[in-house]
């Protein structure tokens, strides 16, 4: 049966900002469905408001809505857009509960629209923990016991019943987010409260603990004739009690007999046709108890998830892609499997190889948050590595980590046995290392399994690698180390660099020795059937085997790092420049090479490059596929710092690198010889100096004079960077932060008070800088440019700023010899533009700037880096006429950047230089007012129409705080301030009523007769938002308890005088009722009409050399840029 | 690893393997097979069809339950000999009753772990099945390939006649029963475990089967126990006139190799076909094939797996299907008999089942699973359909 002819338009809800639990890889099956739809014939319509996708560049949808995914934007699209059907199947919990709310109010029914993929019904009986448990006892499917509760004493009454340990659980909740395991009347009442706020329907479920028990998940598929497939099979190797997300998990299931495997699967479709799932994907979540073998479902997702992404990349089946044809009426049997390319989508995937996928956590930037795993997932990001065995992956797997470890173990962990044991009882980031430790010490794999409850088969494998490392430190001599070993620590994982470690060598000497021995990896393939038939898509990892069975082709080559593990600081933005690059290069004709070990991207889509590597981004295993491959050059500029970080190594090692060299970035990076050009060129810098001691760093600050911005050399995302005010905080750095680089020294900076920092992205070919645009942060410089909401184009910025702002950098693409992206951060304070740093590498906002002004940096800088130079771009249509990007934007573009607090309860949601975001959204529209009105929405912060403000400012801000005040005031809010700032307030006639500050009510629990203090006040859900700039950083002041209440309430908290006037701004714009939609498209061919050509040129005319002088920055001459650009990549 | 026995395994092209034995240890030959399962390790190990073959897993891990006395298809393991990229230093699960090496060694079967499987199945996909030897005791290459070569063909050799039961015995609940409380699901459509099978399995009216034992797996007699049928299991080459008049159906179960020299067989399905309904599994429908006068012929490098997908003729259902066999029938020469298609094989369009409405049918596929999927219960209950409908009936045979 072909696709279904009664729809012809189709929108398709995306999943919003990377938050934790919903990450890229809703991209990754956005981007799959989209084109699969597209294909079909159908008109896609596209709601995202995540702007470093993929799935948002105008050509994978014909209308694409970078809009908030609330039910109220998503409505409007319905209305303006009239489609036939919606898929919300694709956009994770985030489309789903949209869909969910859309379909409660109506508007599918008014507007004449279907459901396809999954119907509020099947939502409701999967989401809805009452009805999914009744569903399944109907299916006589076996559950935890359980009970439903909507108040705190129904929970205790019910946990009593159940017997402690129990879990609570609060339904809609994405993510695992409020539910927790509690052992005592005590523990629970926290956690239903919060989960009865959590929850939208204000439900917690009380269920029968099975912490300790085995988990399982199987990723199904059904098609409208009722067949269900299984395309993976996942077994959690951290026992139920961790989230999965959290959890390291294993493809394919490894402990279960085909008894119990096949009554699994058995329960899987049973439960998929039961809640009655038509077509699409789901995920059942199963848990064993390992005595007995009883199984329970525990959960299941009528949707494409996190698991079904990594259940795609681990088989090589595209879940998505599949799930998006079956939605519109193909049938599993119709549809060829891309890889065999003559058995059909119908059959179970085999795999002949191992998967371990890791999770990645930051804890470390959330100073008080609890570092135990349990059921709400806190991890950020994960890496996935195959192996032929379980050993080999999990070892490739810790290698991918980017946390500077070289497999499993490692050594910094120095505990003793006996801490070890006591220590691995419960799940942390380290239980593993830990593990290992303890059996190093001479534990027992069977008493390492009973404590941790980790299947006695994994630790056993993890014994082996122990063994190995033993025997690698008996070795003691590099020259002693036999090919018989060597192979054998390979085919466990063990890489060079810990092979040189445990025997005492250089991981160049190890790789030396290795490679005279000819214990060289083998590449295989990824292939969906354990090589029963040929396969066709170049999917590739290593292993130590007898049979290498890919050959490189002669065609020309570029080989593309890709980014790794997702964390903060480091997500979406730089896969987003890495498929960019592969899709360029493509089109221009090379053959592209992806490396990458992040399951969740679309750069690991086998279908992003011509080929693609699935391994660590490690000196060792990138030379590895350099040494296979012989690319003309390797691109380590588009990844971030984990690709950067290996640039210097592969250079040295003859390794060619495209574009920019790392000699340059050497020289933007290192704070002296970067201070010296910008001496040299005579551009202003706020004054800094460099500090390897203490006393060193006193000097120089007392010679520069507080506050001074304080960070160790060579971090991103502003990992432990601070603004110190005095010397003594000045010192207090200095002790901790020596710890966190040890290898490079502390930078300090003059920090200028109240600038306007500005971020400036352009490519630079070595004779003409294109300015992708300059933006302007809407929070002053001193809050980490990641955590800040910038606006493009800039909205205070004047012209000469802009424009020296233009100069500066291209003075500095010029010095660096810059081919390629650089991004150049510039402070503005009393006119004058100072340059606080230059990265010559691709910055979190080329995303954005190339969605907001429709030309796609990254695909440019890919282009350059090969040999183009922009006048042949411009000349291709791939770089506009206008040398500065957002030129003839007649739109707002407002970036926000989305805090993941909620999920670490208790930690200070002030922003700083360091990074905290997860992830960003962004607003388009006319005016600046209403772009931020979006973007807040966008990244889930509900401004308010009316109702309740508190204000609470320090001194400093209590001039500025009026008029925004006076102007909620006059918009009808009802304002509430503590006593200095409402003192402040009535004095410029604005009305405010007095709320008593934490620290002034009495401590002493004496409450009669006392005020309700501002906490009482936002816990109550009395106020509708809150204004508080610090009085001072740190804990336990009054504005960390208000900020902390804030965010436990969900009340918006803006903690900056910018962000305050952004919001009114914003407020305005709400209460207008100006907020409508429109697609990107519209914006960017606006964009281009209004792109008068100043003169004209012949099209076919070839263009002149355009070099011009150095010191000129922008041509004045502009061309027809109506014809500059294809709508639409041509069909790779 | 110092302790570690080496082996080799030589195929008669000349392709030689190296690794380390496990389980016993001697020189074994058989025709080399891969199968692509990632469970069932011990099920395929007791499978009489694969007598005769040294099965390669693909999956790379393998003997992590270890063994137990539930899961085994019948009295012994069966293959020649046993490859895999790696076996578990530890047998971990509540059923496990000891190590997958121990079993081996004690069963007398010659283990190889450590090879490049993967490579050992793209071999064999792109050339063919082919005979070959696996050692621990011959270490020279050529001479190893020599034994390869001058092992016995699976084409034309009578195996089911080796592993067929001697004698004729009765299987009843009881045999059932005592494995289900051990964890064992004797496989259903999805799936009530075998206990609540038996609590169903009051059936009014029990049919007396024959079931040919041209090496049936146990699986296969429990289904039949629990669809209502009281089984007796006769040898290969029991004739029509023992059978006929005494049984309400025959069943002709799986077992391995080449069909054609079971001779014995096909005759005595040619006797009994119209007399009594008639059911057949893998070989047995096989042999039913050629009793109906099809023919068959012997795949490149066979399929065997618990992936496979099966269309039905009779409604849109794809069922993903448990298959081993190196031989199937011939499409085309199913038209020149009074059986029609109802089954095909989706990778390759090969013929997977057979029926002649009223009289007979059979599966080329593995509806009992042990190990793999149990979508395909509901041919053990057309065939209890079957049994209860029947009314004699001549059947047009093609001459031979």
């Amino acid at each position: 049966m072909p696709a279904r002819r009664d729809i012809g338009s189709i929108l398709v809800l995306g999943s919003g900002p990377i938050v934790i639990g919903q990450a890229c890889e809703f991209d990754y099956s956005g981007v799959q469905a989209c084109k699969v739809l597209r294909d079909e014939g159908y008109r896609v319509i596209l709601v995202n408001s995540n702007p470093a996708t993929i799935m948002t560049d105008p050509e994978f949808a014909d209308a694409t809505y970078i809009e908030p995914i609330t039910p109220s934007f998503v409505e409007r699209v319905i209305a303006r857009e009239k489609p036939d059907a919606v898929l919300p199947t694709l956009g994770g919990q985030t489309g789903l509960n949209t869909a969910m709310d859309l379909a409660k109010d109506g508007v599918f029914e008014a507007h004449d629209v279907a459901l396809i993929g999954a119907t509020p019904e099947i939502i409701r009986r999967a989401e809805d923990r009452r009805e999914f448990k009744k569903v399944m006892q109907e299916a006589g499917i076996d559950l935890p016991r359980s009970t439903f509760a909507y108040s705190v004493d129904e929970a205790v009454r019910a946990a009593e019943e159940l017997g402690f340990p129990v879990v609570i659980r609060p339904s809609y909740v994405l993510g695992g987010g409020g539910s927790g395991v509690v052992s005592t009347p005590d523990e629970l009442i926290p956690v239903v409260s919060e989960g009865i706020r959590l929850s939208p329907i204000g439900e917690v479920l009380v269920e029968e603990s099975i912490s300790g028990w085995k988990e399982f998940e199987l990723e199904l598929m059904r098609d409208r004739n009722d067949n269900v497939v299984v395309v993976c099979s996942i077994e959690n190797l951290d026992p139920m009690g961790v989230h999965t997300g959290d959890s390291i998990t294993v493809a394919p299931a490894m402990t279960l007999t085909d008894v119990e495997y096949q009554g699994m699967r058995d329960d899987g479709a049973r439960v998929m046709r039961a809640i009655g799932v038509e077509t699409g994907g789901s995920n059942v979540q199963f848990a064993v108890d390992p005595a007995t073998g009883r199984r329970v479902v525990i959960e299941m997702n009528p949707r494409v998830s996190r698991s079904s992404a990594l259940a795609s990349k681990a088989t090589g089946f595209p879940i998505a892609k599949i799930a998006a044809k079956l939605a519109v009426g193909y049938t599993l049997d119709e549809i060829t499997n891309d890889i065999t390319k003559k058995t059909p989508a119908s059959f179970e995937p085999s795999i002949d190889y191992v998967v371990v996928k890791i999770p990645r956590f930051n804890f470390e930037k959330f100073a008080g948050a609890s570092r135990v795993l349990g059921t709400k997932m806190k991890s950020v990001g994960e890496v996935m590595a195959i192996g032929r065995t379980f050993d080999e992956a999990l070892q490739k797997g810790y290698r991918s980590l980017e946390r500077d470890l070289d497999g499993l173990g490692g050594p910094g962990i120095q505990v003793s046995l006996e801490d070890c044991l006591e220590r691995i009882a419960s799940p942390t980031e380290e239980r593993l290392h830990l593990v290992e430790r303890a059996l190093y010490l001479g534990a027992d794999p069977a008493t390492v399994a009973e404590v941790t409850k980790i299947d006695l088969w994994f630790v056993t494998q993890i014994a082996r690698i122990v063994d190995m490392r033993k025997r690698l430190e008996g070795v003691g001599f590099l020259g002693d180390l036999d090919v018989q070993s060597l192979k054998r620590a390979k085919r466990l994982g063990f890489g060079d660099a810990q092979i040189a470690r445990l025997v005492g060598s250089s991981e160049q000497e190890v790789r030396a020795r290795r490679v005279a021995l000819g214990v060289l990896p083998t590449y295989k393939t990824v292939d969906t059937c354990a090589a029963e038939f040929e396969a066709y898509t170049p999917y590739f990892y290593s292993t130590y085997e007898d049979e290498d069975e890919v050959t490189p082709t002669g065609r020309e080559k570029v080989l593309v790092l890709g980014s790794g593990p997702n964390r903060i600081g480091q997500g979406i933005e730089f896969d987003y420049c890495c498929v960019h690059a592969a899709f360029a290069l493509s089109d221009a004709g090379f053959e592209t090479i992806m490396l990458n070990c992040n399951p969740e991207t679309v750069s690991t889509d086998y279908d992003t490059s011509d080929r693609l590597y699935f391994e660590p981004l490690t000196f060792e295993d990138v030379m590895n596929v350099v040494e296979k491959e012989r690319p003309r050059g390797v691109i380590v500029q588009l990844g971030g710092q984990t690709p950067l970080k290996l640039a210097d190594r592969l250079a040295r090692s003859g390794v060619p690198i495209l574009g920019t060299q790392p000699e340059a970035i050497d020289r933007a990076e290192d704070r002296e010889r970067f201070g010296d050009l910008l001496a040299d060129q005579r551009l202003p810098h706020p004054a800094n100096g460099m500090a390897r001691s203490v006393a060193e760093a006193r000097a120089i600050a007392a010679s520069i004079g507080y506050p001074v911005l304080v960070r160790p050399s060579y971090v991103l995302g502003g990992r432990a960077m601070e603004i110190v005010y005095e010397a003594e905080s000045l010192e207090h750095y200095m002790n901790t932060a020596a710890e966190v680089s040890p290898a490079h020294p502390v930078l300090i900076d003059r920090f200028l008070e109240g600038a306007i920092e500005v971020d400036c992205d352009a490519v630079f070919d070595g004779h003409e800088l294109y300015v992708g645009g300059v933006l302007e942060h809407i929070e002053e410089a001193g809050v980490h440019s990641g955590d800040s909401a910038c606006a493009l184009p800039p909205f205070t910025l004047g012209n000469d700023e802009v424009q020296s702002v233009v100069d500066h950098t291209e003075v500095i693409a010029r010095e660096l010899d810059v081919r390629g992206l650089i991004n150049v951060q510039y402070a503005v304070k009393d006119d004058q533009v100072f340059v606080i740093e230059a990265n010559p590498r691709a910055s979190r906002t080329v995303p954005f700037v190339s969605k907001a002004t429709g030309v796609p940096l990254a695909k440019v800088a890919a282009r350059v880096m090969a040999g183009a130079t922009l006048a042949e771009l411009r000349a291709e249509g791939l770089v506009p006429q206008r040398s500065l990007g957002h030129e003839t934007m007649r739109h707002v573009a407002v970036k926000e950047a989305v805090m993941p607090f909620e999920r670490f309860p208790g930690v200070d949601t002030l922003l700083g230089p360091e990074m905290r975001s997860t992830g960003e959204v962004m607003g388009i529209d006319s005016n600046f007012g209403v772009a931020f009105a979006k973007a807040e929405a966008g990244a889930g912060v509900r401004l308010p129409s009316k109702g309740t403000v508190f204000i609470s400012v320090s001194n400093r801000d209590k001039r500025a705080v009026i008029f925004p005040a006076k102007r909620l005031a006059d918009l009808g809010f009802h304002l509430v301030a503590t006593g200095g700032t409402a003192q402040v307030l009535r004095r410029a006639g604005v009305d405010v009523d007095i709320v008593e500050k934490v620290s002034s009510t009495s401590g002493d629990g004496s409450t009669g007769g006392r005020v309700l203090n501002v906490i009482d006040k936002i816990g109550s859900g009395e106020v509708e938002l809150v204004f508080n700039t610090p009085l001072g950083r740190g804990a336990r002041t009054d504005g960390y308890f208000i900020r902390t209440a804030s965010v436990a309430a969900g009340v918006p908290c803006v903690t900056t005088m910018p962000g305050m006037a952004a919001a009114v701004q914003a407020i305005e714009e709400i209460i207008s009722g100006a907020l409508t939609v429109r697609p990107l498209q519209e914006f960017l061919a606006a964009m281009a009409g209004r792109a008068r050509p100043d003169r004209r040129e012949d099209a076919g005319r070839a263009r002149p050399d355009r070099r011009e002088d150095a010191g000129r920055a922008r041509p004045d001459r502009r061309e027809d840029a109506g014809r500059a650009r294809p709508d639409r990549r041509e069909e790779r | 690893m110092s302790s570690a026995t080496l082996a080799t395994l030589a195929l008669e092209d000349g392709t030689v393997f190296e690794g380390v034995g496990f389980g016993a240890r001697g020189t074994t030959t058989g025709e080399v097979c891969f199968n692509t399962g990632l469970s069932g390790y011990q099920e395929v190990l007791t499978d009489p069809s694969y007598h005769g073959q040294i099965v390669a897993m693909t999956a790379p891990q393998i003997g992590n339950t270890g063994v137990n006395a539930h899961d085994d298809q019948s009295w012994q393991p069966w293959v020649a000999g046993f490859v895999v990229r790696e076996e578990s230093p530890v047998a971990s699960s509540w059923r496990s009753e000891g190590s997958l090496g121990g079993y081996l060694k004690r069963h007398g079967i010659c283990g190889i772990a450590e090879v490049d499987t993967r490579r050992l199945t793209r071999h064999l996909r792109d050339r063919g099945a082919m005979r070959g030897a696996l050692s621990t005791e011959i270490t020279k290459h050529d001479e190893l390939v020599d034994v390869a070569r001058s092992s016995r063909s699976m084409v034309g050799a009578d195996l089911a006649r080796e592993v067929s039961t001697r004698s004729t015995f009765e299987w009843g609940p009881g045999d059932l029963e005592q494995r289900a409380r051990s964890g064992y699901a004797a496989g259903s459509e999805w799936s009530p475990s075998t206990s609540e099978l038996l609590t169903e399995n009051s059936f009014a009216r029990r049919f007396k089967v024959a079931a040919f034992d041209f090496g049936i797996k146990k699986n296969i007699l429990d289904l039949l126990v629990s669809s209502g049928c009281d089984v007796t299991v006769v040898p290969a080459t029991t004739s029509a006139a023992e059978v006929e008049g005494k049984y309400d159906g025959v069943f002709l179960s799986n077992g391995p190799g080449d069909p054609d020299p079971v001779v014995y067989g096909i005759e005595t399905t040619r006797a009994l076909l119209g007399r009594v309904p008639v059911f057949g599994i893998c070989l047995g429908h096989q042999v039913l094939g050629l009793a109906l006068g099809a023919k068959t012929f012997k795949l490149p490098f066979g399929h065997r797996g618990g992936n496979h997908p099966v269309r039905r003729s009779d409604s849109p259902r794809v069922e993903i299907t448990c298959q081993n066999h190196g031989f199937a029938v011939e499409p085309e020469s199913v038209e020149t008999t009074p059986a029609r298609l109802t089954h095909m094989n989706l990778n390759d369009d090969t013929v997977e089942g057979l029926e002649v409405p009223g009289v007979c049918h059979s599966v080329q596929y593995h509806p009992e699973a042990g190990p793999g999927p149990h979508d395909s219960r509901y041919l053990f209950e057309r065939f209890r359909k079957l049994m209860s409908e029947f009314e004699p009936t001549e059947v047009p045979l093609p001459t031979q």
